[in-house]
Protein backbone atom coordinates (compact mmCIF):
# COMPACT_ATOMS: atom_id res chain seq x y z
CA UNK A 1 0.00 0.00 0.00
CA UNK A 2 1.43 2.92 -0.67
CA UNK A 3 0.52 6.89 -0.11
CA UNK A 4 -0.12 7.19 -3.91
CA UNK A 5 -2.74 4.52 -3.42
CA UNK A 6 -3.96 5.14 -0.35
CA UNK A 7 -5.63 8.20 -1.28
CA UNK A 8 -9.66 7.74 -2.75
CA UNK A 9 -10.48 9.62 -5.48
CA UNK A 10 -13.31 11.37 -2.56
CA UNK A 11 -10.66 11.89 0.19
CA UNK A 12 -9.09 14.06 -3.23
CA UNK A 13 -12.35 15.65 -3.78
CA UNK A 14 -13.02 16.55 0.16
CA UNK A 15 -9.43 18.01 0.10
CA UNK A 16 -10.31 20.14 -2.79
CA UNK A 17 -13.43 21.29 -1.18
CA UNK A 18 -12.03 22.47 1.64
CA UNK A 19 -8.82 24.42 -0.13
CA UNK A 20 -11.28 26.20 -2.06
CA UNK A 21 -12.94 27.66 1.19
CA UNK A 22 -9.70 27.79 2.74
CA UNK A 23 -8.34 30.19 -0.03
CA UNK A 24 -11.63 32.42 0.42
CA UNK A 25 -11.39 32.66 4.34
CA UNK A 26 -7.29 33.67 3.75
CA UNK A 27 -8.21 36.32 1.11
CA UNK A 28 -12.03 37.85 4.04
CA UNK A 29 -9.36 37.69 6.73
CA UNK A 30 -6.03 39.28 5.38
CA UNK A 31 -8.04 41.87 3.34
CA UNK A 32 -9.03 43.44 6.99
CA UNK A 33 -5.04 44.09 8.07
CA UNK A 34 -4.05 47.28 7.95
CA UNK A 35 -0.82 48.68 6.44
CA UNK A 36 0.44 49.50 9.59
CA UNK A 37 0.96 45.78 10.40
CA UNK A 38 1.89 44.11 6.52
CA UNK A 39 5.39 43.37 7.96
CA UNK A 40 4.42 41.47 10.92
CA UNK A 41 1.50 39.92 8.73
CA UNK A 42 3.50 38.86 5.98
CA UNK A 43 5.91 37.58 8.92
CA UNK A 44 3.21 35.80 10.56
CA UNK A 45 1.52 33.97 7.67
CA UNK A 46 5.56 32.97 6.74
CA UNK A 47 5.32 31.12 10.01
CA UNK A 48 1.67 29.53 9.47
CA UNK A 49 3.66 27.83 6.22
CA UNK A 50 6.13 26.26 8.84
CA UNK A 51 3.84 23.91 9.53
CA UNK A 52 5.27 22.15 6.87
CA UNK A 53 7.40 20.58 9.28
CA UNK A 54 4.39 18.35 10.17
CA UNK A 55 4.81 17.52 6.34
CA UNK A 56 8.45 16.63 6.96
CA UNK A 57 7.88 14.92 10.26
CA UNK A 58 5.06 12.33 8.50
CA UNK A 59 8.10 11.70 5.98
CA UNK A 60 10.59 11.08 8.20
CA UNK A 61 8.57 8.67 10.39
CA UNK A 62 8.02 6.24 7.33
CA UNK A 63 11.77 7.43 6.15
CA UNK A 64 13.21 3.88 4.79
CA UNK A 65 16.77 3.51 2.55
CA UNK A 66 19.25 6.42 3.14
CA UNK A 67 18.08 8.66 0.38
CA UNK A 68 14.75 9.44 1.70
CA UNK A 69 16.17 9.84 5.14
CA UNK A 70 18.77 12.23 4.07
CA UNK A 71 16.09 14.28 2.70
CA UNK A 72 13.52 13.41 5.80
CA UNK A 73 16.33 15.24 7.96
CA UNK A 74 17.14 18.21 5.71
CA UNK A 75 13.34 18.85 5.38
CA UNK A 76 12.62 18.35 8.98
CA UNK A 77 15.31 21.32 9.86
CA UNK A 78 14.30 23.58 6.57
CA UNK A 79 11.21 23.17 8.45
CA UNK A 80 11.74 23.72 11.62
CA UNK A 81 13.62 27.02 10.95
CA UNK A 82 10.98 28.28 8.97
CA UNK A 83 8.06 27.32 11.94
CA UNK A 84 10.58 28.70 15.28
CA UNK A 85 12.36 31.68 13.32
CA UNK A 86 9.29 32.77 11.92
CA UNK A 87 6.90 32.97 15.31
CA UNK A 88 9.89 34.25 17.47
CA UNK A 89 10.69 37.43 15.06
CA UNK A 90 6.88 37.50 14.52
CA UNK A 91 6.10 38.07 18.15
CA UNK A 92 9.42 40.47 18.54
CA UNK A 93 8.07 42.71 16.09
CA UNK A 94 4.60 42.66 17.55
CA UNK A 95 5.97 43.49 20.95
CA UNK A 96 7.01 46.95 19.88
CA UNK A 97 3.25 47.72 18.92
CA UNK A 98 1.89 47.37 22.31
CA UNK A 99 -0.05 50.23 24.04
CA UNK A 100 1.39 52.65 25.78
CA UNK A 101 -0.23 54.51 28.44
CA UNK A 102 -2.26 57.74 28.21
CA UNK A 103 -2.74 56.56 24.41
CA UNK A 104 -6.31 57.05 23.33
CA UNK A 105 -7.86 55.11 19.77
CA UNK A 106 -6.08 52.37 18.22
CA UNK A 107 -5.22 55.43 15.75
CA UNK A 108 -5.09 53.24 12.49
CA UNK A 109 -8.10 52.49 10.05
CA UNK A 110 -9.44 48.96 9.86
CA UNK B 1 -10.49 5.30 11.09
CA UNK B 2 -8.90 4.24 14.57
CA UNK B 3 -9.70 6.58 17.34
CA UNK B 4 -6.33 7.82 17.10
CA UNK B 5 -7.14 9.00 14.07
CA UNK B 6 -10.33 10.57 14.69
CA UNK B 7 -8.24 12.55 16.91
CA UNK B 8 -5.73 13.44 15.10
CA UNK B 9 -8.59 14.93 12.38
CA UNK B 10 -9.67 16.79 15.09
CA UNK B 11 -6.38 18.12 16.48
CA UNK B 12 -5.86 19.23 12.80
CA UNK B 13 -9.23 21.17 12.98
CA UNK B 14 -8.06 23.09 16.08
CA UNK B 15 -4.90 23.90 14.43
CA UNK B 16 -6.24 24.88 11.82
CA UNK B 17 -8.53 27.26 13.50
CA UNK B 18 -5.85 29.15 15.80
CA UNK B 19 -4.25 29.67 12.41
CA UNK B 20 -7.18 31.50 11.20
CA UNK B 21 -7.98 33.20 14.27
CA UNK B 22 -3.84 34.44 14.68
CA UNK B 23 -4.40 36.07 10.59
CA UNK B 24 -7.65 37.76 12.12
CA UNK B 25 -6.35 39.06 15.73
CA UNK B 26 -3.62 41.09 13.44
CA UNK B 27 -5.91 43.00 11.85
CA UNK B 28 -5.46 45.72 14.90
CA UNK B 29 -2.23 46.11 16.74
CA UNK B 30 -4.04 45.49 20.75
CA UNK B 31 -4.68 41.95 20.00
CA UNK B 32 -2.01 41.24 16.88
CA UNK B 33 0.46 39.68 19.95
CA UNK B 34 -2.00 37.79 21.35
CA UNK B 35 -3.06 36.15 17.52
CA UNK B 36 0.61 35.28 17.08
CA UNK B 37 0.97 33.35 20.59
CA UNK B 38 -2.32 31.90 19.78
CA UNK B 39 -1.63 30.16 15.71
CA UNK B 40 2.17 29.53 17.89
CA UNK B 41 0.20 27.37 20.95
CA UNK B 42 -1.89 25.73 17.86
CA UNK B 43 1.50 24.75 16.10
CA UNK B 44 2.87 23.26 18.91
CA UNK B 45 -0.12 20.90 19.36
CA UNK B 46 -0.30 19.91 16.09
CA UNK B 47 3.50 19.34 15.86
CA UNK B 48 3.60 17.67 19.79
CA UNK B 49 0.31 15.31 18.64
CA UNK B 50 2.00 13.84 15.28
CA UNK B 51 5.50 13.29 17.38
CA UNK B 52 2.77 11.43 20.00
CA UNK B 53 1.36 9.13 17.46
CA UNK B 54 3.86 8.81 14.46
CA UNK B 55 6.66 8.58 16.79
CA UNK B 56 6.11 7.23 20.61
CA UNK B 57 2.77 5.17 19.83
CA UNK B 58 3.55 3.81 16.75
CA UNK B 59 5.21 0.76 16.73
CA UNK B 60 8.69 1.00 15.03
CA UNK B 61 8.27 4.26 15.14
CA UNK B 62 11.27 5.26 17.57
CA UNK B 63 13.41 3.90 14.69
CA UNK B 64 13.69 6.94 12.48
CA UNK B 65 13.30 8.98 15.65
CA UNK B 66 17.10 10.13 15.27
CA UNK B 67 15.60 12.21 12.64
CA UNK B 68 13.79 14.92 14.52
CA UNK B 69 16.66 14.35 17.56
CA UNK B 70 18.97 16.23 15.13
CA UNK B 71 16.93 18.27 12.71
CA UNK B 72 14.62 20.02 15.40
CA UNK B 73 17.50 21.69 17.82
CA UNK B 74 19.25 22.70 14.80
CA UNK B 75 16.59 24.25 13.43
CA UNK B 76 15.40 25.85 16.67
CA UNK B 77 18.81 27.38 17.39
CA UNK B 78 19.37 28.61 13.65
CA UNK B 79 15.39 29.65 14.14
CA UNK B 80 15.38 31.31 17.48
CA UNK B 81 19.61 33.33 16.94
CA UNK B 82 18.49 34.27 13.58
CA UNK B 83 15.20 35.79 14.94
CA UNK B 84 16.57 37.46 18.16
CA UNK B 85 19.95 38.66 16.83
CA UNK B 86 18.18 40.65 13.86
CA UNK B 87 17.91 44.06 13.86
CA UNK B 88 14.61 45.46 13.32
CA UNK B 89 16.17 46.96 9.36
CA UNK B 90 17.26 43.24 8.29
CA UNK B 91 13.33 42.20 9.13
CA UNK B 92 12.75 42.26 5.10
CA UNK B 93 16.17 39.51 4.66
CA UNK B 94 15.23 37.63 7.52
CA UNK B 95 11.47 36.86 6.27
CA UNK B 96 13.33 36.06 3.03
CA UNK B 97 15.12 33.17 4.38
CA UNK B 98 12.72 31.79 6.83
CA UNK B 99 10.27 31.33 3.89
CA UNK B 100 13.04 29.77 1.41
CA UNK B 101 13.56 27.14 4.21
CA UNK B 102 10.15 26.52 4.17
CA UNK B 103 9.99 25.96 0.24
CA UNK B 104 12.93 24.04 0.53
CA UNK B 105 11.02 21.54 2.95
CA UNK B 106 8.10 22.03 0.76
CA UNK B 107 10.11 20.92 -2.12
CA UNK B 108 11.87 17.51 -0.05
CA UNK B 109 8.15 16.57 1.36
CA UNK B 110 6.99 16.23 -2.39
CA UNK B 111 10.34 14.52 -3.89
CA UNK B 112 10.91 12.64 -0.73
CA UNK B 113 7.21 11.24 -1.51
CA UNK B 114 7.70 10.75 -4.94
CA UNK B 115 10.65 8.25 -4.65
CA UNK B 116 8.53 6.26 -2.47
CA UNK B 117 6.01 5.85 -4.50
CA UNK B 118 7.82 5.88 -7.80
CA UNK B 119 11.29 5.96 -9.03
CA UNK B 120 12.39 2.81 -11.07
CA UNK B 121 15.70 2.09 -10.37
CA UNK B 122 16.25 5.00 -7.17
CA UNK B 123 18.57 3.10 -3.92
CA UNK B 124 15.28 3.48 -1.89
CA UNK B 125 13.76 1.35 -3.81
CA UNK B 126 9.91 2.80 -4.99
CA UNK B 127 7.21 0.85 -4.63
CA UNK B 128 5.69 1.29 -7.89
CA UNK B 129 8.42 1.44 -10.13
CA UNK B 130 8.10 1.43 -13.59
CA UNK B 131 4.51 1.77 -13.16
CA UNK B 132 2.08 5.22 -13.77
CA UNK B 133 0.88 6.85 -10.21
CA UNK B 134 -2.45 8.29 -9.77
CA UNK B 135 -2.67 12.26 -12.26
CA UNK B 136 -4.28 13.81 -9.12
CA UNK B 137 -1.25 12.37 -6.98
CA UNK B 138 1.28 13.59 -9.36
CA UNK B 139 -0.03 16.83 -10.22
CA UNK B 140 -0.05 18.09 -6.81
CA UNK B 141 3.57 16.33 -6.05
CA UNK B 142 4.96 18.01 -8.71
CA UNK B 143 3.46 21.46 -7.51
CA UNK B 144 4.77 21.22 -4.04
CA UNK B 145 7.97 20.17 -5.60
CA UNK B 146 8.45 23.04 -8.84
CA UNK B 147 7.02 25.98 -6.38
CA UNK B 148 9.13 24.88 -3.22
CA UNK B 149 12.14 24.93 -5.35
CA UNK B 150 11.24 28.50 -7.11
CA UNK B 151 10.67 29.64 -3.44
CA UNK B 152 13.90 28.57 -2.38
CA UNK B 153 16.25 29.80 -4.56
CA UNK B 154 14.32 32.80 -4.99
CA UNK B 155 14.29 33.87 -1.41
CA UNK B 156 18.00 32.93 -1.30
CA UNK B 157 18.48 35.91 -4.21
CA UNK B 158 16.09 38.22 -2.79
CA UNK B 159 18.07 37.72 0.58
CA UNK B 160 21.11 38.59 -1.34
CA UNK B 161 19.75 41.45 -2.38
CA UNK B 162 18.55 43.29 0.22
CA UNK B 163 21.62 42.20 1.93
CA UNK B 164 24.13 43.65 -0.66
CA UNK B 165 25.09 40.42 -1.00
CA UNK B 166 23.77 40.00 -4.61
CA UNK B 167 23.76 43.55 -6.62
CA UNK B 168 20.53 45.73 -5.91
CA UNK B 169 20.50 46.82 -9.75
CA UNK B 170 18.41 44.58 -11.78
CA UNK B 171 20.58 42.27 -13.63
CA UNK B 172 19.66 41.67 -17.26
CA UNK B 173 21.40 40.13 -20.37
CA UNK B 174 20.43 39.61 -24.22
CA UNK B 175 17.97 37.28 -24.27
CA UNK B 176 17.06 36.74 -20.54
CA UNK B 177 13.63 36.46 -20.97
CA UNK B 178 14.12 33.61 -23.23
CA UNK B 179 16.04 31.51 -21.16
CA UNK B 180 13.31 32.05 -18.38
CA UNK B 181 10.86 30.82 -20.67
CA UNK B 182 12.58 27.50 -21.74
CA UNK B 183 13.15 27.31 -18.79
CA UNK B 184 9.77 27.23 -17.48
CA UNK B 185 9.21 25.25 -21.00
CA UNK B 186 11.52 21.99 -20.10
CA UNK B 187 9.43 22.03 -16.46
CA UNK B 188 5.92 21.94 -18.22
CA UNK B 189 7.50 18.88 -20.69
CA UNK B 190 8.91 16.70 -17.89
CA UNK B 191 5.81 17.91 -15.65
CA UNK B 192 3.74 16.08 -18.18
CA UNK B 193 5.97 13.13 -19.22
CA UNK B 194 6.47 12.28 -15.20
CA UNK B 195 2.54 12.35 -14.85
CA UNK B 196 1.96 10.61 -18.23
CA UNK B 197 4.54 8.83 -19.56
CA UNK B 198 7.30 7.77 -17.11
CA UNK B 199 8.24 7.60 -12.88
CA UNK B 200 11.85 7.37 -13.34
CA UNK B 201 13.84 9.41 -10.87
CA UNK B 202 15.90 11.21 -13.31
CA UNK B 203 13.57 12.90 -14.98
CA UNK B 204 11.98 14.00 -11.94
CA UNK B 205 15.57 15.24 -10.63
CA UNK B 206 16.48 17.46 -13.48
CA UNK B 207 12.76 18.62 -13.15
CA UNK B 208 13.73 19.97 -9.60
CA UNK B 209 16.98 21.06 -10.81
CA UNK B 210 15.43 23.42 -13.33
CA UNK B 211 12.88 24.64 -10.57
CA UNK B 212 15.58 25.68 -8.59
CA UNK B 213 17.22 27.34 -11.34
CA UNK B 214 14.12 29.25 -12.23
CA UNK B 215 14.12 30.79 -9.02
CA UNK B 216 17.21 32.38 -9.50
CA UNK B 217 16.59 33.30 -12.83
CA UNK B 218 13.09 35.00 -12.26
CA UNK B 219 14.78 37.08 -9.06
CA UNK B 220 18.24 38.20 -10.42
CA UNK B 221 16.02 40.63 -12.82
CA UNK B 222 14.71 42.42 -10.44
CA UNK B 223 15.63 45.56 -8.94
CA UNK B 224 16.62 45.73 -5.17
CA UNK B 225 13.34 48.09 -5.18
CA UNK B 226 11.01 45.75 -5.72
CA UNK B 227 11.72 43.10 -3.68
CA UNK B 228 9.67 43.74 -1.16
CA UNK B 229 6.74 42.61 -3.69
CA UNK B 230 9.19 39.85 -4.29
CA UNK B 231 9.49 38.48 -0.97
CA UNK B 232 5.53 39.09 -0.74
CA UNK B 233 4.56 36.55 -3.95
CA UNK B 234 7.48 34.26 -3.16
CA UNK B 235 5.74 33.59 0.64
CA UNK B 236 2.44 32.99 -1.42
CA UNK B 237 4.12 30.53 -3.36
CA UNK B 238 5.71 28.62 -0.27
CA UNK B 239 2.21 28.33 1.26
CA UNK B 240 0.52 27.29 -2.20
CA UNK B 241 3.74 24.65 -2.40
CA UNK B 242 2.65 23.29 1.19
CA UNK B 243 -0.95 22.97 0.36
CA UNK B 244 0.11 20.81 -2.35
CA UNK B 245 1.72 18.76 0.17
CA UNK B 246 -1.50 19.31 1.81
CA UNK B 247 -2.97 17.38 -0.97
CA UNK B 248 0.13 14.74 -1.47
CA UNK B 249 0.24 13.57 2.06
CA UNK B 250 -4.04 13.68 3.00
CA UNK B 251 -3.31 16.07 5.50
CA UNK B 252 -5.43 18.71 6.43
CA UNK B 253 -3.77 20.96 8.46
CA UNK B 254 -1.57 21.22 5.71
CA UNK B 255 -3.91 21.75 3.29
CA UNK B 256 -5.39 24.77 5.35
CA UNK B 257 -2.68 26.57 6.68
CA UNK B 258 -0.86 26.66 3.06
CA UNK B 259 -3.93 27.85 1.63
CA UNK B 260 -4.36 30.46 4.01
CA UNK B 261 -0.56 31.94 3.44
CA UNK B 262 -1.42 31.42 -0.49
CA UNK B 263 -3.88 33.73 -0.33
CA UNK B 264 -2.62 36.28 2.05
CA UNK B 265 0.70 36.56 0.02
CA UNK B 266 -1.40 36.97 -3.02
CA UNK B 267 -3.09 40.14 -1.53
CA UNK B 268 -0.62 41.60 -0.09
CA UNK B 269 1.43 41.62 -3.49
CA UNK B 270 -1.94 42.64 -4.94
CA UNK B 271 -2.04 45.55 -2.69
CA UNK B 272 1.40 46.66 -3.17
CA UNK B 273 1.45 46.55 -7.15
CA UNK B 274 -1.32 48.59 -6.09
CA UNK B 275 0.12 51.25 -3.96
CA UNK B 276 3.01 51.57 -6.54
CA UNK B 277 0.58 51.77 -9.54
CA UNK B 278 2.36 49.11 -11.38
CA UNK B 279 1.38 45.71 -12.16
CA UNK B 280 2.50 42.88 -11.20
CA UNK B 281 3.85 41.64 -14.41
CA UNK B 282 5.61 44.82 -14.53
CA UNK B 283 7.54 44.10 -10.84
CA UNK B 284 8.30 40.52 -11.94
CA UNK B 285 9.26 41.24 -15.50
CA UNK B 286 9.90 44.97 -16.39
CA UNK B 287 13.90 45.18 -14.85
CA UNK B 288 12.62 48.33 -12.88
CA UNK B 289 15.44 50.48 -12.26
CA UNK B 290 17.72 49.71 -15.05
CA UNK B 291 20.07 53.04 -16.00
CA UNK B 292 19.38 54.44 -19.38
CA UNK B 293 16.42 55.58 -21.05
CA UNK B 294 15.58 59.38 -20.90
CA UNK B 295 14.05 59.19 -17.69
CA UNK B 296 17.31 59.02 -15.75
CA UNK B 297 18.77 62.40 -16.67
CA UNK B 298 15.58 64.15 -15.41
CA UNK B 299 15.80 68.01 -14.78
CA UNK B 300 17.27 67.12 -11.53
CA UNK B 301 20.01 65.54 -13.21
CA UNK B 302 22.66 68.65 -13.31
CA UNK B 303 20.87 71.20 -10.90
CA UNK B 304 22.48 73.03 -8.07
CA UNK B 305 21.01 72.55 -4.77
CA UNK B 306 20.80 74.41 -1.78
CA UNK B 307 22.10 73.05 1.49
CA UNK B 308 20.97 73.97 4.93
CA UNK B 309 23.03 73.72 8.11
CA UNK B 310 21.18 71.54 10.98
CA UNK B 311 21.12 74.65 12.95
CA UNK B 312 18.89 76.40 10.87
CA UNK B 313 16.93 73.74 9.87
CA UNK B 314 16.41 73.10 13.81
CA UNK B 315 15.23 76.66 14.12
CA UNK B 316 13.25 76.14 11.22
CA UNK B 317 11.06 73.41 12.72
CA UNK B 318 10.92 74.87 16.08
CA UNK B 319 9.20 77.43 14.91
CA UNK B 320 7.03 75.55 13.38
CA UNK B 321 3.45 75.13 13.63
CA UNK B 322 3.03 72.09 12.15
CA UNK B 323 6.04 69.53 10.86
CA UNK B 324 5.29 66.16 9.07
CA UNK B 325 8.18 63.57 9.02
CA UNK B 326 8.62 61.60 6.18
CA UNK B 327 10.81 58.32 6.58
CA UNK B 328 12.29 56.22 4.12
CA UNK B 329 15.04 53.90 3.96
CA UNK B 330 17.85 56.10 4.55
CA UNK B 331 16.41 56.52 7.89
CA UNK B 332 16.39 52.07 8.34
CA UNK B 333 20.02 52.12 7.09
CA UNK B 334 21.41 54.71 9.85
CA UNK B 335 19.17 52.63 12.24
CA UNK B 336 17.74 56.55 12.83
CA UNK B 337 15.18 55.97 14.25
CA UNK B 338 15.64 56.35 18.54
CA UNK B 339 17.08 60.17 17.63
CA UNK B 340 13.92 60.91 15.14
CA UNK B 341 12.00 60.02 18.45
CA UNK B 342 13.83 62.55 20.66
CA UNK B 343 13.41 64.93 17.69
CA UNK B 344 9.63 64.11 17.69
CA UNK B 345 9.49 64.45 21.70
CA UNK B 346 11.14 67.92 21.53
CA UNK B 347 8.99 69.48 19.23
CA UNK B 348 5.96 68.13 20.64
CA UNK B 349 7.13 69.55 24.08
CA UNK B 350 7.43 72.87 22.36
CA UNK B 351 3.80 72.78 20.90
CA UNK B 352 4.84 71.83 17.74
CA UNK B 353 2.61 69.36 15.44
CA UNK B 354 3.80 66.40 14.52
CA UNK B 355 3.13 63.54 12.42
CA UNK B 356 4.93 61.05 10.16
CA UNK B 357 3.83 60.22 6.37
CA UNK B 358 4.25 56.50 6.00
CA UNK B 359 4.34 56.01 2.11
CA UNK B 360 3.01 52.11 1.23
CA UNK B 361 5.74 51.20 -0.17
CA UNK B 362 8.90 53.16 1.88
CA UNK B 363 11.66 51.04 2.69
CA UNK B 364 12.05 47.21 1.99
CA UNK B 365 8.83 45.65 3.22
CA UNK B 366 5.23 47.09 3.53
CA UNK B 367 4.90 48.53 6.48
CA UNK B 368 8.11 48.80 7.06
CA UNK B 369 8.72 52.44 8.62
CA UNK B 370 5.46 51.16 11.31
CA UNK B 371 7.90 48.05 12.56
CA UNK B 372 11.07 50.98 13.56
CA UNK B 373 8.95 53.70 14.38
CA UNK B 374 6.91 51.20 17.04
CA UNK B 375 10.60 49.91 17.84
CA UNK B 376 11.49 53.77 18.92
CA UNK B 377 8.48 54.18 20.73
CA UNK B 378 6.73 56.32 18.11
CA UNK B 379 2.59 56.09 19.26
CA UNK B 380 1.25 54.52 16.45
CA UNK B 381 -1.50 57.05 16.22
CA UNK B 382 0.94 59.49 15.12
CA UNK B 383 1.68 57.81 11.81
CA UNK B 384 -0.32 58.13 9.06
CA UNK B 385 -1.05 56.45 5.79
CA UNK B 386 -0.56 58.11 2.46
CA UNK B 387 -4.23 59.14 1.94
CA UNK B 388 -4.69 59.99 5.71
CA UNK B 389 -2.14 62.51 5.39
CA UNK B 390 -1.46 63.87 1.66
CA UNK B 391 -3.81 66.68 1.71
CA UNK B 392 -2.39 68.10 5.34
CA UNK B 393 1.11 68.88 3.36
CA UNK B 394 -0.50 71.67 1.89
CA UNK B 395 -0.88 73.58 5.57
CA UNK B 396 2.41 72.07 7.01
CA UNK B 397 5.20 74.40 7.52
CA UNK B 398 8.08 71.95 7.47
CA UNK B 399 7.87 68.62 5.77
CA UNK B 400 11.17 66.79 6.90
CA UNK B 401 12.09 63.94 4.27
CA UNK B 402 14.77 61.02 6.41
CA UNK B 403 16.27 58.91 3.65
CA UNK B 404 13.28 58.45 1.69
CA UNK B 405 13.90 59.29 -2.05
CA UNK B 406 11.06 57.83 -5.02
CA UNK B 407 7.92 58.05 -2.79
CA UNK B 408 8.77 61.82 -2.36
CA UNK B 409 9.59 62.36 -6.57
CA UNK B 410 7.00 64.71 -8.19
CA UNK B 411 7.84 63.48 -11.30
CA UNK B 412 5.45 60.67 -10.81
CA UNK B 413 3.12 62.92 -10.59
CA UNK B 414 4.17 64.87 -14.17
CA UNK B 415 6.96 63.33 -16.43
CA UNK B 416 5.09 61.06 -18.09
CA UNK B 417 8.75 59.66 -19.06
CA UNK B 418 9.56 58.76 -15.42
CA UNK B 419 9.71 54.97 -14.97
CA UNK B 420 7.50 55.42 -11.54
CA UNK B 421 5.17 57.87 -13.62
CA UNK B 422 1.93 57.18 -12.00
CA UNK B 423 3.11 56.23 -8.90
CA UNK B 424 0.95 57.60 -5.81
CA UNK B 425 3.21 59.42 -3.69
CA UNK B 426 3.45 62.15 -1.00
CA UNK B 427 2.66 65.40 -1.93
CA UNK B 428 6.21 66.60 0.07
CA UNK B 429 6.33 69.51 -2.21
CA UNK B 430 3.15 71.19 -1.24
CA UNK B 431 4.43 72.13 2.04
CA UNK B 432 5.99 75.50 3.21
CA UNK B 433 9.53 74.27 3.58
CA UNK B 434 10.75 70.99 2.48
CA UNK B 435 14.52 69.91 4.47
CA UNK B 436 15.64 66.40 2.77
CA UNK B 437 18.19 64.59 4.60
CA UNK B 438 20.26 62.50 2.29
CA UNK B 439 23.90 61.14 2.17
CA UNK B 440 24.23 62.06 -0.79
CA UNK B 441 23.26 63.41 -4.57
CA UNK B 442 23.20 59.63 -5.27
CA UNK B 443 19.70 58.54 -6.72
CA UNK B 444 17.22 56.37 -4.94
CA UNK B 445 17.30 52.44 -5.21
CA UNK B 446 14.90 52.80 -8.05
CA UNK B 447 17.90 55.10 -9.77
CA UNK B 448 15.89 57.55 -11.14
CA UNK B 449 16.39 61.68 -10.22
CA UNK B 450 14.47 63.34 -7.82
CA UNK B 451 12.94 66.66 -8.86
CA UNK B 452 11.76 67.92 -5.72
CA UNK B 453 15.95 68.53 -4.91
CA UNK B 454 15.67 71.54 -7.28
CA UNK B 455 12.42 72.86 -6.14
CA UNK B 456 13.38 76.24 -4.58
CA UNK B 457 11.37 75.61 -1.39
CA UNK B 458 13.41 72.59 -0.44
CA UNK B 459 16.30 72.80 1.45
CA UNK B 460 19.08 69.67 1.40
CA UNK B 461 21.27 68.36 4.67
CA UNK B 462 23.73 65.81 3.71
CA UNK B 463 24.95 63.38 6.00
CA UNK B 464 24.53 60.03 7.78
CA UNK B 465 20.89 60.45 9.04
CA UNK B 466 21.42 59.49 12.78
CA UNK B 467 24.23 61.65 12.80
CA UNK B 468 22.01 64.51 11.33
CA UNK B 469 19.13 63.96 13.60
CA UNK B 470 21.33 63.92 16.71
CA UNK B 471 22.17 67.84 15.57
CA UNK B 472 18.39 68.67 14.77
CA UNK B 473 18.04 67.32 18.53
CA UNK B 474 20.78 69.23 20.10
CA UNK B 475 19.80 72.44 17.22
CA UNK B 476 16.20 72.58 18.90
CA UNK B 477 17.42 72.17 22.49
CA UNK B 478 18.92 75.48 22.02
CA UNK B 479 16.40 77.12 19.98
Amino acid sequence: MTGAEGISTEALLVALFIFVLAAFVGYEVVSKVPTMLHTPLMSGANAIHGVVVVGAMLVAASAEGPLRMVLALVGVTLGTINVVGGFVVTDRMLEMFKRRPGQSGPGCKP
Amino acid sequence: MTPLQVVTFFVYLAGSVTFILGLKFLSSPVSARRGNRLAAAGMAIVVGWVFLTEFVLRDGGLATLWILAIGVPIGSVVGVLGARRVPMTAMPQMVAIFNGAGGGAAALVAAAEFLRDAGAGNGAGGANAGELLPIPFMVATLLGAVIGSVSLTGSVIAFGKLQGIVSGRPLTYPGDKIVTGLLVAGILVLGVLLTVATNDVTPFLVFVALALVLGVAAVMPIGGADMPVVISLLNSYTGIAVAATGFVLNNYALLVAGTLVGASGAILTQLMCRAMNRSIFNVLFGAFGTAGGTAVAGPAGDTTVREISAEDAAVLMAYAKKVIIVPGYGMAVAQAQQSVRELMDLLVARGVEVEFAIHPVAGRMPGHMNVLLAEANVPYDRLKEMDEINDEFATTDVALVIGANDVTNPAARTDTSSPIYGMPILNVDHAAHVVVLKRSMAAGFAGIANPLYADPKTTMLFGDAKKTVDALVSGVKVA
